[in-house]
């Protein structure tokens, strides 16, 4: 599953707007997943500061 | 609720949107998820000095600083300068953009414009398969407002164009991950924008100093997202901060994800037109996107109350947006975005030579065309391939 570090999310949105699957909604600085996620780990590698992680 | 247009996203974008819609008349809806406009920034804060003046008259606490010109250092140390107003029409102004951005949505509020705070669009209404406004939720409560004409200015994240059917999606290739830091540091210089070039600095990308003023600097870098992994802008800009500023004090941190996809295959759908990074209208070569997102944002404003009064909000009602907005920078993206393609390929010997080549060259007057014209006189063979581009 896609898990989301909330200590280290600086809440800037580039992993929403790399989404195939339009699973992730930031509402301010709370980062939603929902359960549209494939976890194919786009969001995570684009994450500035590393806040995403695809665990198995 | 009603409304005759929704405007979703309170940005420049967003903000030069429902200011224009309202001054034309229009019953305007302008809302921003966050609840304070302008913060947290996602920006490195550079505008042209003088398309920011054709388009609003900037107060002087938008502003933080003025700068003379950029500098581009190769990745051996070598620079060269290019002179202000005219470096790619980027430089400047540096801004204030919590104050800016805060300033922009006073202008829609004067020109009538109904701005809501904490108030997130959650999906577009639908009558018949026609859009018919937005569900959102304001302060934790469900809100519909009905509306014949929604703009998406939503920003990189944006639903608003994914929700009406627009594929707005960005490839790990057309977007930056981005890290910044405002730094204080006596090194700082506070006349000049400085862009730092090389494939260790910044993979596919830049790293930048913006100075706002009395020793203090946006100091960030953007990489390609596909030469991306997780943390790596924030690795990369702590290296830069230890080669190139170590003395510097960290008072800000600001990350986030740049759009460099080019101009995107359609910017309207029925009962919706998209505006700014919602729209992908970000320089594909520069990073630079506020200045697209307000003249997108007027025209699309513009064709709103058009549409409203000959009752056509369909996706050919909204056809003068698509065209306007392709006419006035579209061709600049498309060309951006074709440079941007070769620049991101080239290795740090290339670079060297480029910035090298021109060591001899008076470029300190000219603009980015004027440069590139220089660059491939000097160096034909390496720039063959934007033959076209350039001349």
């Amino acid at each position: 599953m896609l898990t989301v570090n909330r200590y280290k999310c600086c809440y800037c949105g580039a992993c929403v707007g790399v989404c195939p699957t339009c699973a992730l909604e930031l509402v301010e600085t709370w980062l939603e997943v929902s359960t549209e996620c494939k976890e194919c780990g786009l969001c995570a590698k684009i994450c500035p500061v590393g806040a995403l992680e695809v665990r198995a | 609720m009603k409304c005759d247009l929704v405007v979703v996203g309170g940005g420049p974008g967003g903000s030069m949107a429902a200011r224009a819609a309202a001054s034309a008349g229009l019953d305007v809806v302008m809302l921003e998820k966050r609840q304070e406009i302008g913060d947290p920034v996602r920006c490195a804060e550079g505008v042209s000095k003088r398309s920011l003046h054709k388009m609003v008259q900037p107060e002087p606490e938008w502003i933080s600083s003025e700068v003379k010109g950029a500098r581009l250092y190769a990745p051996d140390g070598n620079s060269i300068v290019m002179s202000e107003d005219r470096s790619g029409g980027e430089v400047g102004y540096v801004l204030e953009r919590k104050v800016f951005d805060r300033g922009l949505a006073m202008l829609a509020a004067q020109a009538g414009a109904r701005v809501m705070v904490k108030t997130r669009a959650l999906g577009l209404l639908k009558k018949e398969g026609a859009i018919c406004g937005v569900s959102a939720m304001r302060i934790g409560e469900p809100l519909q407002i009905e509306a014949p004409l929604v703009i998406g200015a939503d920003g990189v994240e944006s639903k608003v164009g994914r929700w009406a059917g627009i594929d707005t999606t960005l490839k790990l290739d057309d977007i930056e991950s981005c890290a910044q830091f405002l730094v204080q540091d006596a090194s700082i210089d506070d006349e000049y924008t400085e862009f730092f070039l090389g494939n260790s600095i910044a993979p596919s990308g830049y790293a930048w100093s913006f100075p706002k003023g009395d020793k203090l600097a946006n100091i960030g870098l953007g990489i390609q997202g596909s030469r991306s992994k997780p943390g790596e802008a924030v690795r990369l800009l702590r290296q830069l901060m230890k080669s190139h500023f170590p003395n510097g004090r960290v008072v800000e941190m600001v990350v986030g994800g740049d759009p460099c996809s080019g101009p995107i295959d359609s910017a309207i759908a029925d009962g919706v037109m998209l505006v700014g990074d919602a729209a992908r209208q970000t320089d594909p070569l520069t990073g630079g996107g506020i200045l697209n997102a307000m003249k997108a944002g007027v025209i699309a404003g513009e064709v709103a109350a058009k549409a409203i009064s000959a009752g056509d909000y369909t996706r050919k009602g909204l056809q003068e947006y698509e065209a306007h907005w392709r006419e006035d920078i579209g061709k600049t993206l498309a060309r951006s975005f074709q440079l941007k393609e070769f620049f991101v390929k080239l290795t740090d010997k290339d670079i060297n030579q480029l910035i090298g080549s021109m060591a001899k060259e008076d470029i300190s007057k000219m603009d980015l065309g004027g440069m590139l014209r220089i660059l491939f006189r000097l160096n034909p063979k390496l720039l063959w391939s934007l033959k076209s581009l350039i001349i």
